[in-house]
């Protein structure tokens, strides 16, 4: 009878994509109700897993299981095994499929299972009333019905072969590609298949080329046999025994390639089939001693290859069949990857990236391509000026960052960013969480202020404000004056990292006229007090501006700007947070690190003695009730003026 | 691809290292200086001696390429002459050189057994005939036979039965037990077929060679194979690394393997893919590429039935969707021969397949498309024409690139698809190699032909 039916449903085993679409493709142009695939098989797959697949123009959710057992519990009314497992699995699931009793057909994809396992296999078979199909084989497609894997090709050869309805030749051979090519001529000169079945290169096929000739003589619908062999196996042989024995009563059409092979004997030529030498063992395994064998039985054998075509045409014609049911294959959307390659269809893009780009060989950073990254030693200087500025900033330039990233990168466990961090890691948390909440406190009191700093300093220098002025106009509205001022450090006790980058900039940098500015407001300050130092925030920012200042050539490509324009550039990349970006990079170091010493020395979870804590609702209940703005002065304590860096 | 054949040295081995029992026997190659040896092998020195090639053919006695019952020096004498003197040497109508020989002790014995074991579809078939020896074939009637199935339990019990036409008891339950060792060995080592011709029971030589030879009458006799081939299925060599102990897998006899086939071989066993070369005629001047291992037999069918057997140059097929490097690579290989000495004379490249299921026509001819940009002026001197025929997906563009590629490089070049029959273009193939380009056409087709020619073609 026949393997397949419009309702037959498959297991698919080692999930691939491909095949599965194209079974799903070929069933809703066959107007099939049901998908052929059930579900797939991936070893090991966690439970509640799915595939999508499209069905029409819908997609599906294929169930997913990590094991045959489970799949086909779920599955009962799926028995047809697809196995597309490499040679090295192939043996053990097919086994498993073949002991499990709601399978019926197993079909092997994998080329080189060893013999002993396929004998082992065609065994367990027999023993079950099961079918194999394959090793080493494309599969089988039923007409208008089921359709394994890639088997019959693209969408577009199966439609134009007509296989979406059943026609009346049952065809049988070895090799998949050549069963595609008969699908083909046999739509040209035929009605078309009703089953195709190709067994596979392999010494012992799961089932014979006997085995499907004979099982379409029990076919009603099938009318016609074409029979493909190959030298080498005597496959062919029995299907001539079963002919003499009046087994076959349906017209065959045979024919052995192969006829070649008597000419390289010498050679000991290995055809691509496993079971394919030219030097047979027996010479009754020669396709020219077959296909005279077959002949005599009664076969239509044509003298060669091809003439066959002409001749299954002329037994078909001999038959006068009535045409078959004809209908049009139910149209499918086009695939959208397919219409955008042909070109049929364009789509606007949702993103933008103009910094890196992973499409290539390898990953470019501002089209630089990581080889060259590595080979010549780009440090992360280098990597933040690519990334960040899309240019390779000078040397001097790219130290002064890498600079500030050692500068920057820790102060101690007391500052807040490392407090958070700390108190997280010792509430259990992973390394990134703890990290994040550390850098969540960076903001305008802690490590935040670089970017004003820098662009005040700038404004001030620019439009030449003299330094005092600048310090009064800020008192006046009321602001901050970030970048100056420090709780511990002062103009007897200099922070020493000040000292040290100032001291690079003025060596290296081609310009230190912000630095020079902020400089001068600082001696306005330290009139004040003593401890109105500029900062390191102050000085990073400072020091940033006269960098971008001085590399200005490299970052805009040399237009030249006046001094107006570049300022007013520099100003715009500071805008885009490149500085704040710097003092996160910098801190994450110092984050990270301190949540790996919590981590490594075990430290419990944090929790604020309560006798650090001014309790302080009862003392101020009365004056609330008479002010409820209180609440608002009550809750902040006073902003200090110092920022950590 | 699947049996390979082992050498006797090889089959010896395995048997005598999964028996646990003492291998007697040693490889000698044109460097081998029998006397330096004696002090790993000392039943050289002290057995009598049997030299035979061991190159994968058979009938040796027959051939005279034994030497039989010699002393050490007799056997270096021999190996000298066989492996340095002889040249070439033709056996079975096949020429060849003699590489590698097999040295072991001689057996003195009276009785010659026939034991086989080889793959069939429903097991394993077990014959065993108590008339062994050179004339085999002559009582082959008389031989018994057993088919064990897959998982069925084959002890020396089980072979009792295969063996009982040895009158003599003790050797019978010998003869069972070696049996059934050499199918478990023959079972868990994948073997497709082992035989033994002769085997025979009779005193081992080192035994002999200890007590002496009148002694013999109660020394224990062993069963000993005389000679021995196997086939090893190496499907299953994923498996059995370790237990084959870097077994050699021969090239046939007679058979070098050229340069280019080797550089495929190696591609083909790096690759999930199938690609595969052999030369037939260096000097012909059809050469094929076919996709497929079905519709590349029938394109050299075709070469031969039109009459064209003596000018096919090569077997070639790629399937199971190679990747466009490994095309290329293979592609290389064979331009290289297609190219070769060019001698005025029109030649033709088949580039043929029936309709793919699944390769990428297109990916796999770019591969090959960049091969023949490499090869183009070599084409040009030798006067190839190209005829392409394929379907399958992005069949069109991959004709389309064919096309336009040759057009650019001056090949001539002709494609079609699957509208016409697979093996049409041989014909056309023959055609070019027979008549050159017809009178009056131009020397490089132009580009604008060539468009008319593929819409006539419905491409």
């Amino acid at each position: 009878m026949a393997l397949f039916s419009r309702d037959s449903q498959a297991v698919f085993f080692n999930y691939k994509a491909s095949p599965v679409q194209r079974m799903l493709d070929f069933d809703y142009a066959c107007y099939r109700d049901t998908p052929s695939v059930a579900c797939v098989v991936t070893p090991g797959a966690p439970r509640g897993g799915f595939r999508k697949a499209f069905f029409g123009q819908r997609e599906l959710a294929l169930p997913e299981y990590g094991s045959i057992g489970e799949a086909c519990a779920a599955h009962p009314g799926a028995d047809v095994f697809l196995n597309y497992a490499s040679y090295r699995s192939a043996f053990a699931s097919s086994m498993q499929a073949l002991q499990t009793d709601t399978i019926r057909v197993v079909v092997i994809i994998a080329e080189g299972v060893p013999e002993r396992d396929t004998k082992r296999l065609i065994a367990a078979a027999a023993a079950g009333g099961k079918i194999i199909i394959g090793p080493a084989t494309v599969g089988a497609i039923q007409a208008g019905a089921f359709k394994v894997g890639d088997a019959a090709g693209t969408l577009e050869n199966i439609l134009q072969c007509r296989l979406h309805r059943a026609g009346s030749v049952g065809f049988v051979s070895k090799s998949g590609g050549l069963s595609n090519e008969m699908y083909h001529v046999l739509s040209r000169v035929t009605d078309g298949i009703y089953e195709g079945v190709a067994v596979g290169g392999d010494t012992y096929p799961g089932s014979t080329l006997a085995d499907h000739v004979l099982r379409f003589q029990r076919i009603p619908q099938v009318k016609l046999v074409v029979l493909l062999g190959e030298l080498g196996g005597t496959d062919e042989l029995q299907v001539a025994a079963a002919m003499r024995d009046g087994r076959v009563h349906k017209p065959l059409v045979a024919w052995v390639s192969g006829t070649c092979a008597t000419r390289f004997h010498a050679a000991e030529v290995q055809f691509g089939h496993a079971g394919a030498k030219s030097e047979a063992d027996r010479a009754d395994e020669s396709a020219a001693a077959k296909n005279r064998l077959l002949r005599e039985a009664g076969a239509l054998v044509p003298t060669s290859f091809e003439t066959l075509p002409a001749l299954v045409g002329d037994a078909f014609r001999k038959l006068q069949l009535p045409p078959v049911p004809e209908r049009e294959p139910r149209a499918l959307p086009m695939d959208f990857h397919a219409a955008v390659q042909t070109g049929q269809l364009r789509k606007a893009t949702n993103m933008v990236c103009t910094v890196s780009d992973d499409r290539g060989e390898e990953v470019t950073y501002a089209g630089t391509p990581m080889s060259t990254l590595i080979a010549e030693q780009y440090g992360i200087g280098d990597v933040i000026s690519l990334l960040w500025f899309k240019r390779r900033l000078p040397p001097w330039a790219v130290r002064f960052i890498e600079m500030c990233i050692v500068v920057a990168a820790d102060h101690g466990p007391c500052v807040s960013g490392a407090h958070n961090a700390i108190v997280a890691a010792r509430a259990g948390k992973d390394v990134v969480s703890s990290l994040c909440s550390g850098l969540l406190t960076i903001g305008p009191r802690f490590g935040g202020a670089i970017d004003d700093a820098a662009l005040n300093f700038m404004r001030g220098a620019d439009e030449h404000i003299p330094p005092d002025e600048f310090v009064e106009s800020m008192k006046r509205a009321g602001r901050r004056v970030e970048g100056i001022g420090h709780r511990i450090k002062s103009a007897e006790c200099r922070d020493s990292r000040v000292e040290l980058l100032s001291a690079y900039a003025h060596q290296r940098f081609p310009s230190t006229r912000y630095l020079e500015y902020a400089q001068q407001v600082e001696a306005y300050t330290l009139q004040k007090s003593t401890n109105l130092v500029l900062n390191i925030d102050g000085c990073i920012g400072a020091l940033f501006a006269d960098l971008l200042s001085g590399a200005a050539d490299t970052l805009f490509d040399g237009a030249h700007l006046d001094e107006h324009e570049r300022s007013q550039a520099v100003r715009s990349i500071i805008e885009l947070g490149a500085l704040n970006g710097l003092f996160v990079v910098a801190r994450s170091i110092g984050l990270i690190g301190h949540v790996i010493d919590q981590r490594r020395m075990k430290q419990p979870l944090y929790r604020h003695p309560w006798d650090d804590v001014l309790y302080a609702q009862d003392d101020l209940a009365p004056t609330l009730r008479r002010q409820p703005s209180m609440i608002g002065a009550a809750a902040n304590a006073p902003a200090g003026k110092r920022v950590d860096g | 691809m699947a049996r390979k054949k082992i050498r006797e040295y090889d089959a010896k081995r395995l048997l005598c290292h999964h028996l646990k029992r003492h291998l007697m026997a040693m490889q000698a190659t044109s460097s081998t200086r029998l006397a330096d040896a004696a002090h790993e092998h000392d039943w050289l020195a002290r057995c009598r001696l049997v030299v035979k090639p061991d190159m994968l053919f058979g009938k040796r006695g027959k051939h005279n390429l034994v030497a039989l019952n010699v002393d050490v020096d007799g056997a270096q004498r021999f190996l000298t002459q066989l492996l340095h003197e002889r040249g070439e040497v033709e056996v079975g109508g096949v020429r060849g050189t003699v590489t590698t020989c097999l040295v072991e002790p001689f057996i003195p014995h009276q009785v010659e057994y026939y034991l086989s074991i080889r793959s069939v579809r429903e097991g394993n078939e077990v014959r065993f005939s108590c008339y062994g020896g050179m004339d085999v074939e002559e009582r082959w009637e008389d031989g018994r036979r057993q088919l064990v199935r897959p998982g069925e339990r084959y002890t020396a019990a089980e072979a009792l039965a295969l063996v009982r036409d040895e009158p003599d008891a003790g050797r019978r339950e010998k003869l069972a037990s070696f049996v059934a060792e050499c199918f478990a060995v023959y079972d868990d080592l994948d073997f497709t077929l082992m035989e033994m011709n002769p085997l025979t029971v009779a005193v081992p030589p080192m035994s002999l060679a200890m007590e002496g030879a009148a002694n013999a009458d109660g020394l224990a006799e062993t069963v000993l194979p005389l000679d021995m081939r196997g086939e090893l299925d190496s499907y299953a060599a994923f498996q059995n690394a370790r237990k084959w102990l870097n077994v050699e897998f021969p090239e046939a006899w007679g058979r070098q393997k050229w340069p280019q086939e080797r550089a495929v071989a190696e591609l083909d066993e790096k690759s999930s893919a199938s690609l595969k070369l052999t030369i037939l005629n260096p000097r012909g001047r059809i050469w094929t590429m076919v996709a497929g291992g079905g519709a590349s037999v029938i394109y050299s069918d075709t070469v031969v039935d039109l009459g064209y057997g003596d000018e096919l140059g090569n077997y070639a097929e790629y399937s199971g969707n190679p990747k466009p490097e490994e095309t290329y690579l293979f592609a290389r290989e064979l331009l290289d021969l297609v190219t070769h000495e060019p001698d005025g004379r029109p030649r033709c490249l088949l580039v043929g397949g029936g309709i793919a299921n699944f390769t990428d026509v297109a990916a796999t001819f770019s591969g090959i498309l960049q091969a023949m940009k490499d090869f183009a002026g070599k084409l040009q001197m030798a006067k190839v024409k190209v005829f392409v025929r394929r379907g399958g997906p992005n069949y069109k563009t991959g004709l389309r690139l064919m096309e336009e590629l040759g057009a650019e490089l001056g090949i001539p070049m002709e494609v079609y698809g699957p509208q016409v029959n697979m093996t049409a273009i041989v014909t056309m193939g023959i055609e070019w190699i027979a008549h050159g380009p017809p009178p009056g056409s131009p020397a490089v087709v132009s580009p604008h032909h060539r468009r008319s020619a593929a819409v006539e073609n419905g491409v």
